[in-house]
């Protein structure tokens, strides 16, 4: 049997405190593709890939990776596990006490026996793939934030994982930093093959490179589909959010009494 | 009323869970297998924790050695028995300033600054990413920490004992003019070495396990926000002390309660 | 970054040197213990009518110059006194004469309590394990108070 879905999520609920944060989502990763999960702000996106690495543990639902239930892994097979994906996170994240090129190593070094020669290799080919392997021998506190998050994607790929999964990419870029994101992505997945997951709310650009698209909004998803058909989409909800209006279904304002009243009704103090 | 219980009950299931928290951390990182990386980052930490708090160690030790001192011999002096000045200088530092007071300073520079780091380094993601990549932080940022601390403390508190007593010998005799025999000789004939000295580095290294763990716990358990870690840190120096002074006591009431 | 971590290794080995150093000290110059003393010593026992305040680890001297040390003090349940058993170094083996005398002193009027001891004539010397026959008690203060206050009123009527 050949298997399509890498990941694959059913019923997942979850929720922090009183906040119900997801009620029954139910998603597919295919393999080798580019899966999208869009959705507002405050939607926890990030939450979902958390609960897909096995950082969290959902209330109800189950998450799959390769056949394996994330959740009932021992703590050593989650490890293992983990050691197939890699995860781009939206501040970078990398070791502050170690170089560029230490980050980069980092995971070979602990995860493999390689001889030194080997690793530097692999980690020049890794930093030349993001286009900065003259940066090696900086620190992160040195770096810009779109040179952060290069070096961070060399790491995330150094042990060259079945699976990547971006947190919020774009966020906080310049358009050029953009441009560079998304023709890296777009080329890691096709010259890897890796199946890239990647979580967002920067509608062009995750658009212009996902295969797939989940939206998801108020714990649940929403709309799926193509980009195009979801372009196309008749749902106002779902076009406010692709075409970015200020208002629609979804509330330019927070929940408040009518302005009027608060201007000249009852509760104005005298 | 019912406000009241709920928020009793609320508040001890959050202190069990964090006394929970903590003690799991405390032992999936103190029970690691030790390897030559292991060892490195411990040597890094020990850098860190113990070598960059000698000076305010070696200050304050000169400065309390030298108090003591004054005020030992202002009293020692009206039953002319200013030569037991020694002996007390050697016995208060030993028994109880050196662990305790090097505990505190500890506490409020290498504690401090351990909850900051690993507060940032949750904040920036990097406990997180950590543990994608596949490496359990608690064995490589924790355990390094809480190991250094264990193990520099009573190195610490040695260190402050030898330069307070020098400091001690510095204004006994060489200010005040006690004869230095008797400020040497009364000490050795007083202090035991199993009894005093060693009593001490255990307090040390019990305040230097706790210090470093409330450190260490407070970093990894913080809410990552700025404010969080201020929080945290502010609290790494005030439970730090208080269990210092408070085991303190349990501690001198085990050894030398019965003598 | 290699030689940062040199200099770093060195500090930290400055570190655990220095206290290990320091504990060293602390045994050596502060407790007062001598490194080879053990077996290089020879016991002797003496009654006192009243230790006062000796202890355990008291001096022991002869001329004002530390010869050795109190090892243990228990209850002589024959005669109820107090019986010192001190350790002596080995220098003064077979030179002690058999009629020596040990007597509880006091250094300075509040200060610790030590014994010492005075050679006699006798050509016979003391072997290790012998007990000195003539000791002098410590001089207790309430005894010496009521003594003065006493012989006041003898003297008076």
């Amino acid at each position: 049997m050949i298997r399509s879905n890498l990941i694959e999520v059913a019923s997942l609920s979850f929720s922090r405190g009183d906040r119900e944060i997801f009620r029954g989502v139910d998603l597919q990763v295919p393999a080798g593709k580019v899966t999208a999960i869009m959705g507002p702000s405050g939607t926890g996106k990030t939450t979902l890939l958390k609960l897909i690495g096995g950082q969290l543990v959902p209330d109800a639902g189950r998450v799959s990776i390769a056949g394996q239930d994330v959740h009932q892994l021992s703590r050593r097979a989650l490890f293992a596990l983990r050691r197939r994906m890699g995860m781009l996170f939206q501040s970078g994240a990398l070791f502050s006490d170690l170089s560029v090129f230490e980050n980069v190593a980092f995971p070979l070094r602990v995860h493999t026996d390689l001889p030194e020669s080997m690793i530097r290799d692999q980690v020049l080919i890794k930093l030349e793939a993001v286009g900065l392997r003259g940066a090696r021998e900086l620190m992160p506190s040195e770096l810009s934030g779109g040179m952060t998050r290069r070096v961070a994607l060399a790491r995330a790929i150094a042990l060259d994982p079945e699976l990547i999964m971006y947190d919020e990419p774009f966020v906080g870029q310049d358009p050029i930093s953009k441009g560079v994101l998304v023709k890296l992505i777009k080329d890691l997945n096709r010259a890897f093959a890796m199946t890239s997951v990647i979580v967002s709310h920067d509608i062009q650009e995750t658009l212009s490179i996902a295969d797939y698209v989940y939206l998801i909004a108020d714990g649940r998803v929403m709309a799926h589909g193509t980009p195009d058909q979801l372009d196309t989409e008749a749902d106002p909800k779902v076009s406010q959010f692709i075409h970015g209006e200020p208002d629609g279904p979804v509330p330019f304002h927070y929940p408040a009494a009518p302005f009027a009243d608060e201007l000249l009704g009852a509760g104005r103090p005298e | 009323m019912i406000d009241w219980l709920a928020g009793l009950g609320r508040s001890t299931l959050d202190v069990v869970g964090g006394l929970g928290r903590s003690a799991i951390l405390l032992v999936r990182s103190l029970f690691g297998m030790p390897s030559i990386e292991g060892f490195r980052l411990w040597l890094r930490q020990m850098h860190f924790v113990g070598v960059l708090s000698l000076p305010i160690i070696l200050v304050s030790a000169l400065f309390i050695g030298m108090v003591i001192a004054l005020q030992g011999y202002m009293i020692l002096v009206d039953f002319g028995a200013d030569a037991a000045l020694g002996q007390m200088v050697a016995l208060s530092l030993l028994r109880e300033l050196a662990p305790v007071v090097a505990a505190l300073l500890f506490a409020g520079r290498a504690g401090s600054a351990l909850t900051a780091e690993i507060g940032l380094m949750k904040a920036t993601e990097q406990l997180t990413s950590m543990e994608m990549i596949g490496v359990d932080p608690l064995r490589r940022v924790i355990a390094p920490r809480l190991w250094a601390g264990l193990v520099s403390m009573p190195l610490l508190a040695v260190i402050f004992a030898v330069v307070g007593i020098y400091g001690g010998y510095l204004v006994g005799v060489e200010w005040l003019g006690v004869y230095p025999g008797s400020y040497w000789g009364n000490m050795q004939a007083n202090v035991d070495f199993v009894h005093d000295v060693l009593n001490g580095v255990v307090k040390s290294v019990v305040f230097g396990l706790v210090v470093t763990w409330i450190a260490v716990f407070q970093g990894y358990d913080l809410v990552p926000t700025s404010e969080g870690i201020s929080r945290a840190t502010t609290r790494t120096v005030v439970y730090g002390s208080l269990a210092v002074l408070g085991l303190d006591f349990v501690l001198t009431a085990l050894m030398f309660g019965d003598s | 970054m290699k030689q940062r971590t040199r200099l770093m290794e060195c500090g930290v080995g400055l570190f655990v040197l220095a206290g290990f150093l320091g504990l060293i000290y602390l045994g050596l110059q502060v407790s007062g213990i001598t490194p080879g003393q053990r077996g290089e010593t020879f016991t002797l026992h003496a009654n006192f009518g009243d230790i006062g305040g000796l202890r355990a680890n008291s001096r022991v001297t002869m001329a004002g110059v530390t010869v050795g040390r109190v090892t243990a003090i228990s209850l002589d349940d024959q005669w109820f006194d107090g019986h010192v058993t001190m350790e002596i170094s080995d220098e003064l083996r077979d030179k002690l004469s058999t009629d020596s005398t040990a007597a509880i002193l006091t250094s300075g009027l509040l200060g610790e309590q030590y014994v010492g001891l005075t050679t006699g004539a006798d050509p016979e010397t003391l072997k290790d394990g012998d007990t000195i026959r003539d000791t002098q008690q410590a001089l207790v203060l309430e005894n010496l108070i009521q003594q003065f206050i006493s012989n006041m009123g003898s003297s008076g009527s």
